[in-house]
């Protein structure tokens, strides 16, 4: 068996996916809303503090030291956790972290567990693993719990359920929701109210747990969630065991790195100063929150991407979802078209590295079509608090993609015969005329169908009819 | 002392877009500048790097840098192409690293190296500007292209919304995901029309190209006109286009 992907099993590639979503009307109308609208306020947010480039700079540069020094950092976490009274599990992949947290719910005779929003659980499909060990899991985060309840998927690392409008999560809610009013109206506060009475139950009942972390601080072996309700904070203090599963690149090395994410992290993911919620913890304390604590680190993928020398940055994602609110291609598609829980710029680059190494030929394709789902406009890179070159990841990523790719696939020997005759003058200028009879099928100064695989232009674009003589020949003629 | 000038048209501008390198010879000339056309140069190579062969890339980025290796300034009507030497090249080969440092953007040339935003233009017609993204953001042209724009006489220029939006062009990606290209494309063109201005300008001839083929397609009145050409344009000689 290979690495379990961090893919949706199915998918199809981007494209075909982005057909479909192009023309969901609904989709297209909550996503041009919700994304103009947290674009504006981010761009404010930021905008207010004076220093924010050198924030930049320093998450990226403490990112990159603990990318270097993992080792160090997370026995150094490991045997502060321990020290605390927590025990640390280490998950090569999926599957293994799956095992390990079904196997600590089961020990602690739970059937019900709650959680805390997590894109690492997420990744690894941990509720699907766990209701096959019979084990139900609860998504208490509002966002995440309509995805759940509605059996949809998320498209939005911060805003799971960004393509739903209220309308949509009043249905939901009405049809899914055990206790919901039959007569329950789209009135976020009347939402969020059901929700509340629904989620408030679970809390008081749950014996177990299971959250992601935003970080890690290696210092002292403390565990940083960051959140808007308040659910996670119920979920985190409530049940007698708390599982948490992180990936390898959360931990920082002390709380000075800690204070640089949680100014970058805010402004870039809710355009808020301050989010309302921060939750820390360390080991267990007695009379005070879970009696037992499981931190489960993750390396699914990390440490094969660490090997890669430029495409090693992805892994300084804080998972703020800047980068998706201000993409065009994200914008229009939505995030289920990139068939992973990581959409968008962030999912282009970090799902086909993370998936590396998949024996599911479904699944190699869309990962070879992602680091392609991008016209490279660098939006993404301008507001990255991490400054992720996320352009220049997807170049180089489409390097990959090539490099597997016959001699003799038709892509390949279309552009080895374009650089064949652009190296060239003589070449050059020889091509230049040959596309002259192009003038022949123009009208009006356009030409409006050409065969495959021009019509891909032309399908909705005209192409401008060559001009009677190109620069080079009049420059010749007149100035040569 | 004149500034002597290597104008790199870029293998779309030479091909397809003749006037646009005409207007810029037209231009640096009445700006005092003497004007050179290395009759070896074809294409950056940008194409190439964005679509992932890197190899092809570097040849032609080899080629280019001999091609233009005897000039202090090397001109482009082009964000692209210009960004794809001024950062990329660095990063190629050790012989492609030189020709970066002297490569600008026309509206960067005319601003920063000739320090005149007032080039004594004439276009007495109500224009929009899309800022394309690598010059926006490989570049950071900035302002400069508007301040240009400012100062042609007769000109009104209107605010296109969204307009650091782009257009869904991106080079091989209006093929490989036509779809959401297209779709990218559709509310670019929204904008254009709710501004009611009848020329779209912008630095790059691709991105013109491919907002241009779809407002021609739609039979919607707008032309797309490369910067050179209206800052070429004066009153004495106005832009006629070649027929």
């Amino acid at each position: 068996m290979g690495r379990n992907p961090v893919t949706w099993l199915g998918s199809p590639t981007f494209p075909t996916a982005a057909r479909t979503a192009l023309a969901d009307v609904q989709l297209r109308g909550n996503l041009a809303h919700a994304t103009g609208t947290i674009r504006t306020k981010r761009e404010a947010a930021v905008g207010e503090l004076p220093d924010w480039e050198r924030l930049r700079r320093a998450g990226e540069a403490i990112k990159d030291d603990v990318l270097s020094n993992l080792d160090v950092y997370l026995t150094r976490l490991e045997a502060a956790v321990t020290a605390r009274g927590g025990v640390v599990h280490w998950a090569r992949d999926a599957a293994e972290a799956n095992e390990i947290v079904l196997g600590l719910v089961r020990a602690a005779g739970a059937t019900e567990v709650v959680k805390v929003k997590s894109m690492a659980t997420a990744e690894i499909g941990l509720n699907e693993a766990l209701e096959a060990g019979g084990v139900s899991a609860i998504e208490t985060d509002l966002a995440e719990l309509i995805v759940q309840l509605g059996e949809d998927r998320p498209s939005h690392i911060l805003v799971p359920a960004i393509h739903r409008n209220r309308s949509e999560i009043r249905d939901i809610f009405r049809a899914t929701m055990p206790g919901a009013s039959p007569s329950l109206s789209d009135r976020p506060a009347e939402l969020a109210e059901a929700a509340r009475a629904h989620l408030r139950r679970k809390f008081l009942s749950a014996q177990v747990a299971i959250s992601g972390a935003n970080f890690a601080v290696a210092d002292t072996g403390s565990v940083v969630v960051v959140e808007s309700e308040g659910n996670g904070r119920m979920c985190l203090t409530l049940p007698r065991t708390l599982i948490t599963v992180m990936g390898l690149e959360k931990v920082v090395p002390s709380w000075r790195d800690l204070e640089v994410f949680l100014q970058l992290l805010p402004r870039s993911s809710t355009a808020e100063r301050m989010n309302p919620y921060t939750s820390v913890w360390s080991g267990v304390t007695p009379g005070d929150g879970p009696r037992e604590f499981h931190l489960v680190l993750l390396d699914n993928g990390r440490t094969a991407t660490l090997a890669d020398r430029v495409g090693r940055q992805a892994l300084r994602c804080i998972r703020c979802s800047a980068c998706l609110n201000v993409c065009p291609v994200y914008e229009r598609t939505g995030g289920q078209a990139y068939g992973s829980v990581y959409p968008g710029p962030i999912g282009a680059i970090l799902t086909p590295q993370l998936g590396a190494g998949t024996d599911d030929p479904g699944t190699a394709s869309l990962l070879r079509s992602l680091p392609f789902a991008s016209s490279l406009c660098g939006a993404c890179y301008e507001v990255c608090p991490v400054r992720i070159d996320i352009p220049e990841v997807l170049v180089h990523l489409r390097g990959r993609v090539v490099a597997e790719k016959p001699a003799y696939a038709p892509e390949a020997v279309a552009m080895a015969a374009a650089s064949w005759v652009m190296v060239s003058p003589r070449r050059f200028r020889f091509a230049q005329r040959l596309l002259g009879p192009l003038r022949l099928l123009a009208r009006r100064g356009r030409v409006r169908r050409l065969p495959w695989p021009a019509s891909l232009w032309t399908d909705s674009r005209d192409v401008p009819a060559p001009p009677r003589e190109t620069f080079s020949a009049w420059w010749r003629r007149n100035r040569g | 002392m004149t500034t002597r000038v290597a104008l790199m048209a870029t293998c779309l501008t030479d091909t397809f877009f003749p006037d646009t390198a005409r207007a810029v010879v037209r231009l640096l000339e009445r700006l005092g500048c003497t004007v050179e056309f290395p009759p070896a140069q074809t294409c950056c190579g940008q194409m190439h790097y964005n679509t992932g062969y890197r190899r092809q890339a570097t040849t032609l980025a080899r080629h280019t840098a001999r091609t233009f290796a005897d000039y202090d300034a090397v001109v482009a009507p082009s964000g692209s192409c210009a960004g794809m030497v001024r950062d990329l090249y660095p990063g190629l080969h050790r012989s492609t690293v030189r020709v970066a440092g002297r490569t600008y953007e026309l509206s960067e040339f005319l601003v920063d190296v000739l320090g005149v935003e007032d080039v004594g233009a004439y276009f007495p017609h109500r224009v929009t500007y899309h800022p394309t993204c690598h010059s926006l953001r490989m570049l950071g042209v900035g302002e400069k292209p508007l301040r240009l724009l400012r100062a042609v006489r007769g000109l009104e220029l209107v605010e296109l919304p969204a307009a650091r939006s782009c257009c869904g062009f991106g080079g091989t990606f209006a093929l490989k995901n036509a779809d959401t290209s297209t779709a990218m494309l559709a509310d670019k063109m929204r904008n254009v029309l709710d501004t009611g201005a009848r020329v779209l300008t912008a630095g790059d001839n691709s991105c013109l190209m491919h907002i241009g083929g779809g407002l021609t397609r739609l039979n919607t009145g707008v032309r797309t006109l490369h910067l050179a050409e209206i800052l070429a344009s004066t009153e004495e000689e106005p832009w006629v286009a070649t027929p």
